[in-house]
């Protein structure tokens, strides 16, 4: 759907410092050389499948399904790769082209920490020099995620300019980028940036929808109704969106991060709120102020805490073709619980964003269809959180 | 004639180098930044770059990025209130102004009304640096509409698209000294001699050399290479440690500067 420039309609683009013009160039057409060489396709199918543990599983929610009563429910299981979310993917896409282009250094930035540990995680495996930036208030909140980078040997940088969230983290990575040029590959973690990184990323996480499609097509023998994912930057919502765009019946359903409410000032519903801008490498949806400042953004994930959103999912917005809707902090604690609960599964509270919407979702559909709620993430890392949130204090003595 | 083109061709006859400074605006506050505009043009300064404070600035070293937020939390610096700090400098100054700034900054504020004004208030130019070569139509049929220069940078990494980027860049071509953000630096990497013979090649217009540059003894050397230096974070730093009382103190810094390099 893009162009040679990165575009989706109006939106994307490269509007990055000169400095690193040559960067993403290069990036650009090492990415257009390697995606259909056979040897790197093969490499990466064999991580994604020995060392990630892919396909992952399309698991039928029934007493989900049985409880809500309206569509038959599939979750989509990415908390079940390798490092405990769909941000291995796209990494070890990266990671094997920063390979093939000789660079020795890997810098990344990192919300709730599971794109910094999933490229923590692939440094670690292909012995490379690896830094992650993350807003100091992500690290308070998720220090267990930042003990896992250090143990794999990865050093955690913590930001405290701005509001010391996901932001400020790309703002201080970019500035790592601009100063060590010659020798630096920029992971970054989403379907955000300058070209080529939304067309790339997006293409390394699309495994998950076209999984979905094969998986349901043995399973049901038809395509989903509907399929419903949680919104930062949005990767995981593109990766479970990509391969059905063209399948007009298939609702796409992004869910957004409301915070304490779109109504207040505590929330990071971009496309609720925002409006058109310039920043981080691309035009996009910005929640910003009418002098173009961006906002300060919240939300009690640390994955959905930021201020954008991807270019392609602006165009999917702006063109009708996904619908995008707003999950408090309070609902998706809720779904974080229920879902535990009735299935068994903790997702992550990025992901509960989406589980929420399903529960909003599902009983308005028949018994006949069939939703897909991605996991983008497992909730293993929110449980000292959102004991917290539950005013209870699960810290060991 | 553009200010810029009109007072960079008379150091050129002259055989001076140009001195191009930079201050945030409304660090402290708005006032002060007019005070500093002033001192800075009466000691010396041939052209000078204001700075329109950005939540985000992804460019810029720890210096620039604190003078932004010192500015933005005084809640009174917009665009608005520094088109009018910047009509009132050109009643008392003919002195070349730019501004410079984050490419959201103009876009949200609405482009086309931005170089109108930017014209009314008697701006002469715009330097944008995160808005890449490749981009440039964002902004170049309304700053050419109204005779606003914006300003083209190449950097050490920009290699082959040095000749690209200075054979169509106008006014004078902004020659970041080395890959990285804005701050003052102890030394340089950059090999200067290649990187100059480089952009020599094809740029017709005066070249600046920037970003670095703390002290009149680097101005003067950095000077030989090209036509002139911008000196930004060094300035930042005296206004960042005497606030409203940095303007005698600025003056004499620039002076200082003015005088090592001719």
């Amino acid at each position: 759907m893009s162009n040679q420039k990165g575009r989706y309609g109006i939106y994307g683009g490269q509007y990055v410092p000169e400095t690193v013009m040559n960067a993403v160039t290069e990036l650009e057409e090492a990415y257009n050389k390697y995606k259909n060489d056979p040897e790197f396709i093969a490499e990466l199918k064999q991580l994604y499948r020995d060392y990630a543990g892919r396909p992952s599983m399309l698991y039928y929610a029934e007493k989900m399904t049985k409880d809500l009563g309206g569509a038959k429910i599939y979750l989509k299981r990415e908390d079940l790769n390798h490092t405990g979310a769909h941000k291995i993917n796209n990494v070890l896409g990266q990671i094997l082209l920063a390979k093939r282009m000789g660079k020795k250094r890997i810098i990344a930035e990192t919300g709730a920490g599971q794109h910094g540990v999933a490229t923590a995680t692939a440094c670690a495996l292909f012995g490379l020099e690896c830094q992650v930036y993350m807003g100091a208030e992500d690290v308070k909140r998720q220090s267990l995620n930042v003990y896992r980078m250090n143990l794999l040997g990865t050093s955690v940088i913590s930001v405290e300019d701005g509001t010391a969230t996901l932001k400020d983290a790309i703002n201080e990575a970019m500035r790592d980028w601009c100063t060590n040029i010659s020798t630096t590959f920029y992971c970054i973690g989403s379907v955000m940036g300058p070209h080529p990184y939304p067309e790339m990323v997006r293409d390394f996480q699309k495994i998950i929808s076209e999984e979905v499609r094969e998986q349901l097509k043995e399973k049901e023998g038809k395509l989903p109704d509907c399929v419903v994912a949680c919104v930062g930057g949005g990767s995981n919502a593109m990766g479970s969106f990509y391969d059905f765009i063209e399948d007009k019946s298939v609702r796409l359903v992004g869910a957004e991060a409301a915070g304490k409410g779109i109504d207040t000032k505590l929330h990071a519903a971009t496309l609720a709120k925002g409006s058109l801008g310039i920043f981080h490498g691309m035009k996009s949806i910005f929640l910003q102020n009418e002098f173009g400042q961006i906002d300060p953004v919240y939300s009690i994930s640390a994955g959905l805490d930021y201020p954008g959103i991807g270019p392609e999912h602006a165009y999917l917005w702006d063109t009708k073709r996904a619908e995008y809707v707003d999950i408090t902090d309070e609902e998706a604690v809720q779904a974080f619980e229920y879902l535990s609960k009735t299935e068994g599964i903790i997702p992550a509270i990025e992901s509960s964003h989406a589980v929420a919407a399903a529960l909003k979702i599902a009983p308005t559909m028949s018994k006949d269809q069939i939703m897909v709620i991605t996991i983008s993430g497992r909730g293993d890392k929110d449980v000292y959180s959102i004991a917290k949130y539950r005013g209870e204090d699960v810290t060991e003595q | 004639m553009n200010r810029i083109n009109s007072t960079l061709d008379a150091l050129k006859a002259g055989g001076k180098k140009a001195l191009i400074t930079f201050v945030t605006a409304g660090d402290p506050n708005l006032e002060t930044t007019e005070k500093l505009v002033l001192k800075m043009f009466e000691s010396g300064a041939d052209i000078i770059e204001i700075g329109v404070p950005f939540s985000d600035p992804i460019a810029e070293g720890k210096t620039i990025q604190a003078a932004s937020l010192r500015s933005l939390s005084t809640g009174k610096t917009n665009l608005i209130s520094i088109f009018e700090m910047v009509r009132k400098l050109r009643a008392a100054t003919d002195k070349p102004m730019l501004l410079m700034m984050y490419i959201n900054t103009i876009f949200r504020f609405g482009t086309e009304k931005f170089f109108t004004l930017c014209k009314e208030s008697g701006i002469d130019g715009v330097i944008v640096p995160d808005l890449p070569y490749e981009e440039r139509n964002e902004i170049l049929p309304h700053a050419k509409a109204n005779d606003i220069i914006a300003i083209s940078m190449v950097t050490p990494a920009s290699d082959e698209r040095i000749s690209a980027i200075a054979s169509r860049a106008e006014g004078f071509l902004y020659c970041v000294s080395s890959n990285g953000v804005t701050g003052t630096r102890t030394s340089f990497s950059t090999d200067f001699d290649s990187f100059f013979a480089k952009i020599k090649k094809s740029c017709k217009i005066p070249a600046m050399v920037g970003f670095g540059i703390s002290s009149p003894e680097q101005a003067r050397k950095m000077s030989g290479y090209c036509d002139g230096v911008i000196v930004g974070s060094a300035i930042v730093k005296i206004i960042e440690k005497y606030g409203a009382d940095s303007v005698e103190k600025v003056g004499e810094f620039t002076s200082s500067l003015k005088k090592a390099m001719n």
